[in-house]
């Protein structure tokens, strides 16, 4: 009976929906006045204009708050499982309270000093507390969203990048040190690499007159190589925790890091497919990329891991997809499907020989592989990008005539390999003696590790006066 | 009096339970416990970071029966907790003195 009545409605609705354009059809063009058919034509255009537009900023706003949703609760929940438990909270609020600083960095002057005209390495301070970041559009970076939705949007990826260095210092870190660093890292570090980036006249900005055009479509450079390698140098700096690595030091839920990488991936399309800055082809493109790239990777971490272990772990499988994610951000934009399986699928091995290998043949406690995930990821996808990117898919390079030129290795231009690695070079340099200044700052001022006493005890208690599980109560 | 201690596998520890009630034996004391003998634990890899648990969990039944039970219990915990693979567990049986019942100080084989 009711689905009767509803076949009834939609078929009037259809009905309605056909006549209507018929029945508009008739007047007006009997009427043949030149000038109101003029001032229709524009009131349509103005209209259609203005949907686009709010498509695309309907989609900018979701994804801007995807990618929040990956440091809050994704990056958390990740890294708080492979902790001990009594590190659960204080390493989930490592990554909760930048959604709070970064912000107010951003608004104040993190975006003016990344994405203003500035130089070649820093952008200027027009942009300062956010003056004339309304409702406008940029036409140079996002032609059809406001201005704000732009810088809300980046703010969220200068929100997370921090935060992966959090998992190189897990469970040893003043808490005051820690948002010290933060803070010192964000200016010294983050806001010059990603001016240079995305920034306008950046010096490697591909699309904006950069003079080493480099490819990141979602900032595998800008977000993954600076993070990572800062980490390698945390962890280098800090030194091992207590007991590393002769006492174990499993994680203390798996369970969490399976929900935390799975909203990670989920985020991830509003970090890649995002990239894009609008709604139409080429987010798809970065979407169906994305996808592919963290499914190859859990898969070929997975085999690695059963072919040298005898098993695949879950923690494998989880670590490969991430792990993949990182490897496909800055080619996202750029190379087909079976090229994102490809960088997936080596991202994922290598990743897990950087893990267990490398970092067990060195002996740097870099306790979550924040490194070994998103510092080598990062590197190898920033090349690989490099080498799979193709004109076919996103036609960004242009020749003096403005045409559009070969992009890749894969198009036959092997070229961009070497711009790739000169990309990466700087975000190693820069990500090394940035993050060495600010250590030494912090460890004069405020010092950067807690006490013996507090790491035993933990830093729930001893940097936050809680516990994350009072089960007995 | 005697007092039963029985170590056994978690997993046979309801069957233990029904046999202990079958032969008459009406109180115990059931604690969950780590421990091990001969039976070697397992290793754990977390990224390639092996850590060997030697500590296995198991479960602890105590319990104090008349003497002219003793036999019966240890057999039927026997019975109910053997599976024949290494890490079955023990079973340790002493004398005891006294036994008294708080409530209304009942002492000997009548407190239990």
């Amino acid at each position: 009976m009711q689905r009767t009545v509803s076949r009834l409605m939609l078929g009037l609705v259809l009905v309605c929906t056909l006549s209507a354009p018929a029945g508009l059809a008739q007047a007006p063009p009997a009427a043949g006045a030149g000038p109101d058919v003029q001032a229709r034509i524009a009131t349509l255009e103005q209209q259609v204009s203005d949907a686009r537009h709010a498509g695309d900023n309907a989609w900018m706003l979701v994804c801007a708050a995807l990618v929040l949703m990956m440091t809050g609760p994704g990056l958390a929940l990740f890294y708080g499982g492979l902790v001990r438990k009594k590190n659960v909270l204080a390493t989930m609020m490592q990554s909760f309270i930048l959604m709070a600083v970064v912000t107010v960095l951003w608004a104040f002057f993190g975006y003016s000093l990344v994405f203003h005209e500035g130089n070649r390495l820093i952008g200027g301070l027009g942009y300062l507390f956010l003056h004339g970041v309304g409702a406008a559009p940029d036409p140079d970076y996002a032609g059809t969203i406001p201005q704000q939705t732009f810088m809300v949007y980046q703010l969220m990826f200068a929100i997370i990048t921090p935060a992966l260095i959090t998992g190189a210092f897990a469970e040893r870190m003043k808490f005051k040190a820690m948002l010290l660093f933060m803070v010192l890292w964000s200016i010294i570090v983050y806001d010059p690499m990603a001016h240079m980036v995305w920034g306008k006249g950046g010096l490697l900005n591909a699309s904006l007159g950069g003079a080493i055009p480099t490819l990141d479509f979602a900032g595998g450079t800008v977000v993954h190589v600076t993070s990572g390698v800062s980490a390698l140098v945390c962890a280098l700096y800090l030194g091992k925790r207590l007991g590393f690595p002769k006492e174990p030091i499993p994680p203390h839920s798996v369970v969490l890091s399976v929900i935390g990488a799975c909203l990670l991936w989920v985020g991830w399309f509003g970090f890649n497919a995002g990239s894009a800055l609008a709604a139409g082809s080429l987010a798809t493109s970065a979407f169906v990329a994305t996808h592919f790239g963290a499914a190859a990777a859990a898969l070929g971490w997975s085999a690695a891991e059963w072919f040298s272990n005898g098993k695949a772990s879950v923690l494998g499988a989880i670590s490969g997809a991430v792990a993949g994610l990182v490897a496909i951000t800055p080619a996202a934009g750029f190379v087909g499907p079976m090229s994102a399986l490809a960088i997936g699928a080596i991202a994922g091995v290598v990743c897990y020989l950087m893990v267990t290998r490398v970092k067990s043949k060195f002996g740097y406690d870099d306790s979550l592989d924040a490194f070994g995930v998103h510092g080598a990821g990062g590197s190898l996808g920033a090349v690989l990008t490099g080498v799979f990117a193709a004109q076919a898919i996103n036609p960004i390079l242009k020749n003096a005539q403005g045409a559009a030129t070969a992009v890749g290795l894969v198009d036959g231009h092997p070229g961009q390999v070497l711009n790739q690695l000169v990309g990466v070079a700087i975000a190693w340099v820069l990500a090394v003696v940035g993050t060495l200044v600010i250590l030494k700052v912090v460890d004069w001022t405020v010092g950067l590790r807690v006490s013996e006493e507090q790491e035993v005890q933990g830093l729930d208690l001893s940097q936050h006066g809680e516990e994350g599980y009072n089960l007995e109560v | 009096m005697k007092k039963i201690e029985a170590i056994v596998q978690p997993s046979r520890f309801d069957a233990v339970k029904s046999a202990l009630q079958e032969v008459g034996v009406e109180g115990m004391t059931v604690s969950e416990v780590r421990g091990h003998g001969r039976q070697k634990g397992h290793t754990e890899v977390y990224r390639g970071s092996e850590y060997t648990v030697d500590l296995l969990p198991k479960i602890k039944v105590e319990m104090v029966v008349p003497d002219a039970r003793a036999t019966s219990a240890v057999q039927a915990i026997l019975r109910a907790a053997k599976t024949g693979k290494i890490g079955d567990g023990k079973i340790f049986v002493t004398t005891v003195d006294e036994a008294i019942r708080i409530r209304n100080e009942d002492r000997g084989e009548t407190a239990l």
